[in-house]
């Protein structure tokens, strides 16, 4: 192929500022970041909750977790991100709507939406592995805790739950990872993360391989050290002689 | 290596050189060679460059401005490969995959809305300039802008990967204009970030923002302002190192300029009504698209 390649063109004057392409993918790195983990939080906790909506012994409120799940899980991720972006803020009242989309910096509005999307929508993920958690106990546990006379809640906060979490952490570190991975339909809506940033850099200096080899290798690598990382508080949080570790 | 076997080796280099240099002058190379041995050319084409390269009534045949100057290379390489049956193929590019497709060999031809710079000229080559724009705003009527220094502290919406991006980018470095940016992922988006009211200017090539202007619901609500901060260059892209072929399109695109056949192409797609909804652009040749068309060349604007 009759391809040019210049490995140098990261350091390169992007012709902005005195900005070289580096400190794009520094700062698109560090969006991406930014939204996965806020992401991450949101889908956390509302998924937790969901999780357990749907473990409990009521009809109303598993049905409604239920069709949480199905609906955020069964519509595209680019769907959602397009209706949380430039439909929501139109349904919204008249001056909530111009602040948001003028008084608001564009990157914030734009952070914003995708923070929201990607965290309702890992969420439901996360809620079908909370809930297989739970499920996976013996429902002797649930018994038990009646028989010792704990009201439900207690019985989850002190009983299924701990256990729960330590089950699901290895399907738990893939959603962590996905939603990372995620991240990069923000480019979609002018965010500038690591895959826009990736994009411009190829279309400005038209070394489009260099630069998409670039952001292959720092999502590789982001990926492989938070797999590490979740690796070493699995073993961390392992109650001896409870549930297996990393194989063992 | 004694010293008459050194001359004797480059003698005979020479003799070689000499021999084969008429020969190679008949015999194809490159994209003609596989234009002839496959029997088929590839064209590379967008899909939504109003009225440049896009689908307008046919879902499946492109068509546009950069497409009839398209289809008259084609009609060259025909002549010149004798080959009348030639086969066409069409291959759909994006702003992304355009300059890889031509590299490897993929698409042959390329012709859309490709601006012309010293970047682009380090991966592929560029035809003689088929197209001069401006860079200008695309605003309200009602907004209150009418040129740049308006947009101090405004949101500004381009599209992302342009030319226009890296010039407002530099002007809100150089200038501290605090204007806040928004890089909308295509020309239409652009135009919705406008429209719906996130951003009061849209600042882009100004054919393309009249092209945009004809698709808006009620388009005497908008028009195109400020004064050009670049001008560009749009050329067809073919493969490096292929001066054969690059000639051939090269040749034909002069032929058409100098005939005078390109003003009825251009008032065929600028100036008359053009699918899909039937609206016409009004958009007269600028001063500098005429010099082009006078003076061809296959320099990037900012070589000139």
């Amino acid at each position: 192929m009759n391809y040019n390649w210049d490995w140098g063109v990261f350091f390169k004057s992007t012709g902005i500022g005195s900005e070289i392409y580096l400190d794009w993918f520094v700062t698109g790195l560090g969006w991406t970041i930014a939204i996965a983990l806020t992401g991450w939080l949101i889908a956390l906790a509302l998924g937790s909750l969901l999780g357990v909506m749907r473990t409990v012994p009521n009809r109303w409120i598993s049905g409604i977790a239920t069709c949480y799940v199905e609906v955020f899980r069964n519509v595209p991720l680019l769907v959602q991100l397009f209706l949380w972006y430039f439909l929501v803020p139109d349904l919204l009242p008249e001056p909530l709507e111009m602040w948001f989309k003028q008084d608001l910096s564009p990157a914030t509005s734009a952070f914003i939406s995708v923070v929201v999307c990607l965290g309702l929508f890992t969420a439901a993920r996360v809620c079908e592995q909370v809930r297989t958690g739970i499920q996976a106990l013996p429902k002797g546990q649930l018994a038990a805790g009646y028989a010792l006379g704990f009201r439900l809640p207690q019985i989850y906060r002190d009983v299924l739950l701990p256990q729960a979490f330590r089950i699901i952490i290895p399907p738990l570190t893939s959603e962590f990872l996905n939603i990372f991975k995620n991240s990069s339909v923000a480019s979609l809506i002018g965010l500038m993360e690591l895959l826009a940033q990736t994009k411009q850099t190829a279309e400005f200096s038209a070394n489009l391989f260099e630069a998409f080899t670039l952001a292959t290798l720092i999502y590789f690598t982001l990926n492989m050290s938070l797999m590490l990382l979740m690796r070493l508080v699995e073993k961390k949080v392992a109650v001896p002689g409870l549930i297996s570790v990393g194989g063992k | 290596m004694t010293k008459s076997t050194l001359s004797r080796a480059i003698g005979f280099a020479l003799a070689a050189t000499l021999c084969s240099a008429p020969a190679l002058a008949e015999e194809l190379t490159g994209t003609l060679k596989k234009i002839k041995d496959s029997g088929t050319i590839v064209l590379g084409h967008r899909d939504s460059s109003i009225p440049f390269s896009y689908f307008g009534s046919d879902p499946q045949q492109p068509e546009g401005y950069s497409h009839d100057l398209q289809l008259k290379a084609v009609e060259a390489i025909k002549q010149k490969l004798g080959m009348p049956d030639l086969k066409v193929r069409y291959n759909l590019v994006t702003s992304q995959t355009r300059i890889p497709l031509v590299q490897n060999g993929t698409v042959d031809l390329e012709c859309g809305s490709t601006t012309n710079n010293v970047e682009r000229q380090q991966q592929v080559d560029f035809s003689v300039g088929i197209f001069e724009v401006g860079t200008r705003l695309l605003t309200k009527t009602t907004s209150g802008v009418a040129d740049f220094p308006d947009l101090k502290g405004k949101n500004v919406v381009t599209t992302a990967g342009t030319t226009s991006e890296r010039l407002l980018k530099a002007m809100n470095a150089e200038k501290k204009m605090g204007m806040n940016i928004i890089s909308a992922k295509d020309h239409g988006e652009s135009f919705l970030m406008l429209e719906s009211g996130r951003a009061v200017a849209f600042m882009m090539d100004d054919a393309l923002l009249a092209g945009e202007m004809a698709k808006a619901k009620k388009p005497a609500d908008w028009h195109v302002v400020g004064t050009p901060q670049s001008y560009e260059i749009y050329g067809c892209m073919v493969r490096k190192g292929d001066p054969a072929f690059k000639a051939v399109v090269d040749d034909a695109l002069v032929a058409t300029f100098k005939s005078g056949e390109v003003n009825a192409i251009y008032d065929k797609w600028f100036l008359k009504p053009v699918p899909p909804k039937g609206l016409n652009l009004n958009f007269p040749m600028s001063d500098e698209l005429k010099k082009l068309i006078a003076n061809p060349t296959d320099k990037a604007a900012e070589q000139i």
